[in-house]
């Protein structure tokens, strides 16, 4: 295990160092990223300004040494809107991010998960159709579209909830959202509700054929003991993966529905960044996510690890 | 010796080598035999068929030209609307341009990106899949390294990233797609021949003398053919799903050209006092997903069973 361990967290290490050099080579794409920094209409003078305060004058090498050397103490150079650090900024609505994936992934739990156990233990049921149909929805349906009908409905015409905007309350020094968070935390689920449910029902579908099972039931256990204690326990080593990777995707799959709801965390900083052209935040938000992705995948193996003990031997 | 083999494992389970001798009129009698059983790959392929006829027929099928404005008769309302007009069965958009039209000739960007970009991916994809598949060693470390650190980003992060840099043109949303979507087909591609070179024909076509490329051509690229087929037809619809989201932010074609992903980003403005600007493009996504998917699930069961598609 602790072999195991080790190895992917050295993968983990050499995937952020990767990372590092893409979101540097990203801006150079063009092979001028002074010029991508500015609106179209700016002067030779202001171009050879941002040059010089980006230090892209320098050779490429050491402009590479000087961002590694910058992001191993965290600091990745100054938003130009906003003339603060971008990590500052990123930290800042880092928790308006987190919150609004957490939400969306207890949906997903909430209603992904029992659609899939009630569609693969009665298969070809109008149960399973349900499951299966919930797997579809989530692949076919954009979040971004879903949010925009959500608003219509929920917003506009039976006015349940604000069109957009976060709402908090404070509650011990934290600032929790309200109501405003049920809209854009559903439209966000719905991909990963639909994962769940289908990898959900294909899990308890494989293992309900297992020769063990047979063998429980045959022992004479209730149907209950043998759902409670083998069924759903061997189907939760799957769906753990599932949950993690899918929850990196919530962190960063917010753009959309962020810019839509104005919910002021990472992805419509993100967003903001884009249309400004302001692309050190753009970078530094780039890099922010791809850790954030790489330290969940990490520590979903190390569960998975965990819960599965075949794992212990690879 | 090497031949029959192969035959055993046959190109994709579709046919076999009797019936592929039975010519081009057997093969679609089969397909459409297949079909018929499972009434939801039908319905996936027509769904799918429809959009192609709206994509390469828009001037004839859509009523109006799409980029025409009138802003006497902008934002009028569908036609089931008490202040609709049978003019205008989807209604107008902010500049009076008729939906209806403007989804249909939508569909033209939609598949081309989807095409294209599918085109690129697998195409580059399989030649790298099978050099570190075959060849191994250092070469393939490499390879899967560079693989995995790619599928490890946030995908829509870079996309956005990638898109804001090189600028609004239908070429480079298709480049940005074809390339960045060729990790996943290297990742199949490299784990087919891994798996073929398990089940052992490819050594015995050695052993007997086969040279490479026969083993490539007779060999590895016809059982190679139904697991890219169906993941191509999966990455396909993602592709829609992403073009359209990136021209929902404002980052795909130009904002002259009718896509599905400009409507929605025009209708968002107006969503609460105008829905069906952003309600009817929407569906049109929603239904080339739905073709799509129910087509490619049809199309893993019957090309490739052992396919589980494993995805961000």
């Amino acid at each position: 295990m602790k072999r195991y361990i080790i190895s992917r967290l050295l993968q983990a290490i050499a995937l952020v160092i990767g990372v590092l050099f893409i979101v540097f080579i990203m801006l150079h794409l063009t092979g001028d990223p002074a010029s991508l920094m500015v609106s179209r209409n700016a002067s030779p003078e202001d171009i050879e300004k941002i040059r010089h305060e980006f230090g892209f004058d320098k050779p490429i090498i050491v402009q590479f040494a000087n961002f590694l050397k910058g992001a191993f103490i965290g600091d990745f150079g100054m938003s130009l809107r906003y003339r603060q650090p971008a990590m500052k900024l990123i930290i800042e609505r880092l928790p308006a991010t987190i919150q609004l994936a957490t939400a969306a992934l207890l949906f997903s739990l909430i209603i992904g998960i029992p659609i899939g156990l009630l569609g693969g233990s009665n298969p070809n049921t109008g149960l399973d159709l349900v499951a299966r149909t919930t797997g579809l929805i989530g692949q076919t349906i954009p979040s971004f579209w879903l949010a925009l009908m959500l608003i219509v409905v929920f917003a506009v015409k039976l006015r349940w909830f604000p069109t957009f905007g976060r709402e908090t309350v404070k509650l011990l020094g934290i600032n929790f959202p309200t109501k405003s968070i049920v809209l854009p935390a559903f439209a966000l689920s719905l991909f990963t509700t639909g994962q769940l449910a289908r990898f959900t029902r294909s899990s308890v579908l494989e293992i309900k054929n297992e020769d063990y099972i047979r063998t429980a039931y045959s022992k004479g256990l209730p149907r209950r003991i043998i759902y409670v204690r083998h069924i759903l326990k061997n189907a939760a080593i799957p769906i753990i993966s599932i949950v993690g990777v899918q929850f990196s995707y919530l962190l960063s799959g917010s753009i959309y529905i962020e810019t839509i709801f104005s919910w002021p965390g990472l992805g419509q900083l993100l967003a903001e960044a884009v249309f400004t052209r302001d692309f050190g935040l753009v970078q530094a938000t780039a890099f922010f996510t791809s850790v954030v992705v790489v330290v969940l995948h990490l520590l979903t193996d190390i569960a998975y690890g965990l819960a599965d003990p075949r794992i212990k031997y690879r | 010796m090497d031949d029959k083999k192969a035959n055993n494992k046959n190109v994709t389970g579709l046919m076999i080598d009797e019936e592929k001798k039975k010519g081009i009129f057997y093969f679609f009698y089969y397909v459409g035999r297949l079909l018929w059983k499972d009434k939801t790959g039908l319905v996936g392929l027509l769904i799918f068929l429809s959009v192609i006829i709206s994509a390469v027929f828009s001037p004839y099928l859509a009523p109006y030209d799409p980029l025409k404005q009138n802003l006497k008769i902008s934002k009028t309302p569908p036609v089931w609307y008490k202040n609709g007009s049978i003019h205008h069965i989807f209604g107008t958009d902010d500049l009076g341009r008729d939906i209806l039209s403007r989804i249909i000739y939508g569909s033209r960007v939609s598949l081309t990106v989807g095409f294209f970009g599918v085109l690129i991916a697998s195409s580059l994809g399989m030649i790298i899949g099978l050099v570190s598949g075959y060849v191994g060693g250092k070469l393939d470390s490499v390879i899967m390294g560079a693989v995995n650190l790619i599928l490890a980003l946030p995908y829509l992060v870079f996309v956005v990233f990638i898109a804001a840099i090189l600028g609004r043109s239908l070429l480079n949303v298709i480049l940005i797609f074809g390339f960045t979507d060729i990790p996943i087909f290297v990742r199949v591609t490299r784990g087919e021949v891994m798996q073929m070179r398990e089940e052992g024909f490819i050594e015995a076509a050695q052993s007997v003398g086969a040279t490479t490329s026969r083993i490539l051509f007779k060999h590895i690229i016809p059982n190679l053919i139904g697991p890219i087929v169906t993941l191509a037809t999966f990455e396909m619809s993602a592709m829609i799903f992403y073009e359209s989201g990136l021209g929902f932010l404002g980052l795909s074609v130009p904002p002259s050209v009718p896509s599905w992903g400009n409507m929605l980003s025009v209708g968002r403005q107006y969503i609460t006092i105008y829905p069906w600007i952003a309600a009817y493009p929407g569906l049109a996504i929603v239904y080339t997903g739905l073709g799509i998917n129910l087509l490619g699930d049809w199309l893993r069961d019957v090309l490739d069973p052992r396919l589980r598609r494993a995805k961000k």
